[in-house]
């Protein structure tokens, strides 16, 4: 359980359904976090294939993490949790009231959420794996992060301050943590490429709220990690 | 595809762009890139969410918190769970590497994942549209991705009456019916 200081009174409190590893459950274990709001971690093995648990497909028909609980309402997106966060509780706000900085986030995104995360899941590297080989699987992703990091090296490159679009944490920031953090653990890519990107995830090193959120620190992450 | 989602939401201004030109605008070398004056975004949902920002009427979104949420994540599913496992890069990729049938089957099993998700996401809070008698975000993701789904991929779409009743309600509407690939200025003039 993560608590923090500035914790909100909620009539009923949180609930993340949560994978130590899936970095688009570590998108929003850092949302909640920031905003300081309490939650109960549940996780769900997604090597056991807990996922495909019949009380869990009543949570989350798609069968994936993260899913959160608030009361009644269930939303099972990491993007769309994080927004909703956001609708809900504005402070701190997770966008820029400038418009031209708002859609930087909303492209650096982008870029993760559809560009580099969806070929580096699970299904796609057991598909890859077992229907050509390990070395096409490795290259494959290598080649999909490399692209995103590049386009996102390009887009962050002008804008950039301490974070990816200034000098407070944003949207943006909260989908590269997760992201790189993933590259350079898991994937082992080279970030020399990439020094705006490679200067973020030290600053994310610093702060608390993303810290506490890497994989390594979850209830669920095996004691061999 | 995603000429749709542009044409939908913008008063056009059409900017004509050199091959080489057009890498100046957008380094990633994709489609759509919007231009307005000193400002160019490059992502289909960056710009929608821009546009609706900047231009709030008619708004994207809904005022229920939960309900813009079930756009958000009708949205998610589109362009993070679909999209990326049908577009040209990958389906070259699987035909390269495995073969023909192995792409349809990719691209079939992606589609049917995620327009059960969609089903099941929208079935109770669908009303003419998607997610109300309104249109809103999840529409503008949704459109295009029943008309490739249909037209492109053959996808049988009875498993999923909602998308279909959705969809169905968009051939309706002048702004979907003028976002067609088929309509566009650079459409080809033989048959697609």
């Amino acid at each position: 359980m993560i608590t923090d200081h500035r914790l909100h009174s909620v009539s009923a409190k949180l609930k993340l359904y949560s994978y130590w590893r899936s970095s688009c459950a570590h998108r929003v274990r850092i949302a909640l976090t920031l905003k300081g709001l309490d939650y109960e971690y549940i996780p769900v093995n997604l090597l056991k294939g807990d996922q495909s648990d019949s009380d869990f497909k009543k949570i989350n028909p798609m069968g994936t993490v993260p899913a959160l609980v608030d009361g009644d309402v269930v939303i099972n997106d990491s993007f769309a949790i994080i927004m909703y966060l956001d609708d809900k509780y504005p402070e701190p706000p997770l966008l820029p009231s400038d418009y031209h900085k708002r859609a930087v986030n909303y492209q650096a995104t982008s870029i993760v959420m559809s560009s580099i995360q969806p070929h580096q899941n699970m299904a796609l590297f057991r598909y890859l794996e077992d229907k050509i080989n390990a070395e096409e699987k490795t290259a494959w992703i290598t080649n999909a992060i490399t692209k995103g990091f590049t386009a996102l090296e390009k887009l962050l490159v002008s804008c950039a301050g301490k974070y990816a679009t200034g000098d407070e944490v944003y949207l943006a920031d909260l989908f590269l943590a997760p992201q790189i953090h993933a590259a350079f653990n898991r994937f082992h890519i080279n970030m020399e490429p990439f020094p705006t990107l490679a200067r973020f995830y030290e600053s994310y090193n610093e702060l608390p709220a993303f810290q506490n959120a890497v994989p390594e620190k979850q209830p669920d992450t095996p004691s061999t990690i | 595809m995603n000429h749709l989602l542009m044409v939908w939401v913008l008063v056009l201004k059409v900017y004509r762009f050199d091959l080489q030109d057009f890498k100046k605008i957008n380094p990633m070398g994709t489609v759509p890139a919007l231009v307005d004056g000193d400002v160019v975004i490059n992502d289909s949902f960056a710009i929608i969410m821009y546009l609706d920002e900047k231009y709030p009427e008619p708004p994207l979104l809904p005022r229920d918190l939960h309900k813009r949420a079930v756009n958000y994540q009708a949205m998610s599913i589109v362009l993070s769970g679909i999209q990326p496992h049908q577009n040209l890069a990958v389906i070259r990729y699987i035909e390269e590497k495995i073969n023909v049938e192995e792409k349809t089957a990719w691209v079939n099993n992606a589609i049917t994942k995620g327009f059960t998700a969609l089903e099941k996401l929208l079935v109770n809070c669908a009303g003419k549209h998607a997610t109300g008698d309104e249109i809103y975000l999840a529409d503008l993701f949704l459109a295009p991705q029943i008309h490739g789904a249909i037209n492109r991929f053959q996808i049988n779409m009875e498993p999923y009456p909602t998308l279909a009743k959705c969809y169905e309600s968009y051939n309706e509407l002048p702004a979907f019916q003028n976002a067609l690939p088929e309509k566009q200025p650079d459409a080809p003039s033989s048959t697609i």
